[in-house]
């Protein structure tokens, strides 16, 4: 008897140290973390992240571990740590997270050499982080539900009775919140809030960006409000999810024309500030914009001189409202969007 | 997903005359840290969600958002309890009280459902029918998924209750509607509530399927809520409308419930009811229930075998390998640490049943009718507020497993445990072993039978857990779930199917521990 449950036992051992050996050949941590590494907080694309780590480590030597989160938790996330956090890098995939984490006094200045690696308008004006890759608002619609002519001029047009029911967004992610910053940033707290307000009572809300192209691919929404990379990742596979969409850019420096701000920032608390730094370096440098063309990850660079993906119409060209991405307020966006009944 | 409250006591658990064993302090001790462990993440969501405040949560409370959750969640509670009624006593009565061709494998067929986690079946119907969504689509694929819960207690009392009432009523003059109506349907009540409970909670609880389904719910929205703002006090107060609801429906089964008694005294066998004969109804029924087969069975087989052949289109690989691993692992080390915490107040009941003993039992049961996402929202604030070096750990997930699923051990424990004469226990006292070593040699080997079949349930509901495992799985823990739930958020169904198949896989046993046991004890 003794030795069965002997043998139980150390089965049981076996298969407890099986959970923390698994996920090997990637970078992501799983159960502990090793103090010794670099740590990522990474709000951004699992392959993207990977192949700018992988990256890193084959070339510094400094070994990297990766924790992945969303935008809003893991912002939430590091203020709930506070000094105490292990996170040395934080990346996220919009702006307003990595606000929430500088206001809340979190993050070390970057080396200005960094900041000169990046074009000055993805730079917020605090310098605490910076832009290290960049993703548009688009409209994806179905043709053959709504025609070219019958889009709205503007993102808040759709607000309009005449577009009830007929378009879809992903209103609890932090992408769509980004873009509703920006509507506030620009159009003020009275027209967000009753924009808001129609979206709830005249779009579907998707569960994220996938689901609502898919939406309006499959004709259940006629337009869909989401960011382009979506679309264009699907037009260089097989088309599945958008063959038969098309997007519309509001251009005009519309809200819906808003470049949403990738950003990367050092903790004030890391244990490891030079290599933090370092590895910021290296992402806004060449061979780090690089890898945003060559994983096909179909989002903008915005190093100083750095190739976007040729498929992709020139950032220049998408006449994005002028916006500090510093400004933009997410507790507030989520108080309104609180008070609006989507969340 | 939550465990009714307490069952009935069945004849193998009447408490055997006390023996010396039965009384050690230490027992009681563990046992009141048990339940108060279990108690803990009730607390722990009120107090946060009243942290400045009850104005503040009023505040909280009181907005439309709110009202338009509570519509959803009752009228989906409303409208899937009425359906699993019809469908789960109809096929109940078909199955053991008609002369219904193949009854035998329908009966398998009405059981075998639950292998299909509710979040699986909502993304088979999902790939076949891509517009299904909203409350209509909810109704369909959690009815489906649950009804299985009224059709098995039902079924087991149609086949063991003695007909004799039922004849008593014929003879007064009652036609055969009547009887079924106003005698049939008095006795199989206990049972019909409890299953419909059982679906009830499941429904409060249920996170994947309706997120699938874009039917928000409270579940649903506390999910947003961290989404957004991590640990936060909406969220809580949320969590707490929730918890209410809960209790709200467990009270309500209380009182339904009465106390009125159906029950054969004397001695004797029951008779086994006369079968009735459909006659040219047969192919009508036979239909019938063919097609509630394909509607259950059929589309998720069919829709994760055809997205597995294909699974060459996923966009992202599926890494089976790491996912499965930790998926077992987590579910042998939650099983064997839920039947432990099982140990000291199954033994108290077992042994002594006092009324702090019953209390110390039936607050574990209480505790884990809170839908999942209480309990891992309550485990986050407290580690991060409290326990800082236990945030983003296994060890709080394996916490959260052993407070949701306690129940199902305690049942099989409690019964494993009276089943052993204490006499043996005292024979080895006497002949010089210590109380441990008395346990160890002589006890443990007999009650560890029964208790492995309690064990066996909790691994199985650890290995398809998807909501607490969300919220407490350290970063770069992946289970099957989890995995399963990345893939079909990004509708990439080709991924998502082989983790749907090793799930369903996983679960297939549960179909036939529940068949064989004759149940009365919390079915899930």
């Amino acid at each position: 008897m003794r030795h069965r449950i002997t043998a139980l036992a150390a089965a049981l051992a076996a298969a407890t140290l099986g959970l923390a050996a698994c996920g090997s050949g990637s970078l992501e941590a799983s159960g502990d973390l090793d103090s010794s590494k670099l740590t990522i907080y990474s709000a951004q694309h699992k392959n993207l992240t990977e192949a700018w780590g992988q990256k890193f480590q084959n070339e510094t030597g400094i070994k990297v571990q990766v924790r992945y989160g969303n935008d809003s938790s893991m912002g939430a996330q590091l203020v709930e740590e506070g000094a105490s956090s292990p996170a040395d890098v934080f990346l996220t995939e919009n702006s307003p997270a990595m606000t929430t984490v500088q206001r809340a006094g979190l993050l070390a200045p970057v080396d200005p050499a960094t900041v000169a690696q990046v074009e000055p308008q993805y730079v917020p004006s605090s310098k605490d982080w910076v832009g290290i890759a960049a993703r548009s608002t688009v409209l994806v619609y179905n043709p053959s539900k709504i025609s070219e002519a019958e889009l709205p001029a503007s993102l808040m047009d759709l607000a309009d009775p005449k577009y009830a029911g007929k378009w879809g967004a992903a209103a609890g992610g932090a992408d769509f919140q980004a873009i509703v910053s920006a509507a506030l940033a620009q159009e003020g707290e009275q027209k967000t809030e009753a924009w808001l307000k129609a979206l709830k009572s005249n779009a579907k809300v998707y569960q994220n960006n996938i689901a609502t192209m898919k939406a309006v691919n499959a004709g259940q929404s006629a337009m869909g409000v989401i960011y382009h990379y979506y679309w264009y990742r699907d037009q260089s596979l097989d088309k599945a999810s958008s063959g038969n969409t098309k997007l519309h850019y509001f251009k005009n420096e519309d809200p819906g024309a808003f470049v949403s701000l990738s950003g990367g920032g050092v903790l004030k608390s890391s244990k490891h500030a030079a290599d933090a730094q370092k590895f910021l370096a290296f992402v806004t440098s060449k061979a780090g914009q690089d890898i945003l063309r060559t994983t096909k990850v179909k989002e903008y660079a915005v190093g100083k001189g750095a190739q976007s993906d040729a498929a992709l119409p020139p950032l220049a060209s998408l006449e994005a409202p002028k916006i500090d991405p510093f400004t933009l307020n997410g507790p507030k966006v989520i108080e309104l969007m609180t008070q609006a009944g989507l969340l | 997903m939550p465990t009714p409250v307490g069952p009935a006591p069945s004849p193998a658990s009447r408490p055997a005359p006390s023996g010396g064993s039965g009384s050690s302090p230490w027992l009681r001790v563990a046992a009141i840290a048990v339940a108060l462990l279990c108690v803990l993440p009730l607390v722990v969501v009120v107090a946060k969600a009243l942290e400045s405040g009850v104005g503040e949560a009023l505040a909280l409370v009181w907005r439309p958002r709110v009202g338009e959750l509570l519509r959803n969640s009752v009228s989906l509670v409303v409208l899937t309890g009425v359906l699993s009624t019809v469908i789960g006593v109809g096929a109940a009565w078909l199955v053991e009280r008609t002369a219904l061709p193949g009854a035998s494998f329908w009966r398998v067929a009405f059981v075998a459902p639950l292998a299909v986690p509710a979040f699986v079946n909502s993304f088979a119907w999902s790939a076949l029918v891509p517009g299904l969504e909203g409350l209509a689509g909810a109704v369909i694929v959690t009815t489906l998924s649950y009804f299985p819960f009224v059709f098995l207690p039902v079924a087991a009392l149609l086949r063991t209750v003695d007909p004799g009432l039922e004849e008593a009523s014929r003879a007064l003059g009652h036609g055969p509607w009547r009887t079924a109506l106003r005698v049939g349907l008095t006795q199989v009540r206990p049972a019909l509530l409890g299953g419909v409970l059982l679906v009830s909670l499941h429904l409060l609880a249920e996170y994947g399927a309706l997120e699938m389904l874009r039917f928000p719910t409270f579940t649903t929205a506390i999910l947003d809520q961290f989404e957004v703002a991590f640990d936060s006090r909406s969220g809580s107060v949320l969590a707490t409308i929730l918890i209410g609801l809960a209790t709200t429906l467990l009270t309500l089964e209380l009182l339904a419930r009465g106390r009125t008694r159906h029950v054969r005294l004397g001695s004797g066998t029951a008779r086994r009811a006369p079968r009735a004969r459909l006659g040219r109804a047969t192919p009508l029924a036979l239909l019938g229930v063919l097609a509630l087969t394909v509607l259950a069975l059929g589309v998720p087989a069919w829709s994760i075998g055809t997205w597995l052949s294909r699974s060459d289109q996923a966009m992202e690989p599926t890494d089976l390998g790491p996912a499965l691993w930790s998926t077992l692992g987590l579910g042998l080390v939650a099983a064997l640490l839920t039947t432990i915490a099982t140990l000291p107040a199954a033994w108290l009941v077992a042994r002594s049943r006092s009324w702090v003993a019953v209390l110390l039992e039936r607050v574990t049961y209480l505790a884990a009718s809170l839908p999942g996402v209480v309990v891992a929202l309550a485990l986050i604030t407290l580690t991060i507020t409290y326990a800082r070096p236990l945030y983003q750990t296994v060890f709080a997930l394996v916490l959260a497993y052993v407070i949701l699923f306690i129940p199902r051990a305690m049942v099989a424990t409690r019964a494993a445990i009276a089943a052993v004469p204490p006499e043996l226990g005292d024979a080895a006292r006497a002949l010089g072993d210590s109380p441990v070593r008395a346990f160890v040699r002589v006890q443990l080997p007999l009650m560890l039978r029964g208790t492995l079949a309690g064990s066996a349930l909790v691994f199985i509901a650890v290995t398809t857990e998807l909501t607490a495992t969300l919220l407490l799985a350290p970063t770069g823990t992946r289970t099957l779930a989890t995995a399963f739930w990345d893939a079909s958020a990004a509708l990439d169904y080709a991924a998502a199917a082989p983790y749907a198949a090793a799930l369903v896989v996983l679960s297939a046993p549960l179909t036939y521990v529940l068949l064989r046991g004759n149940h009365e004890e919390p079915l899930t």
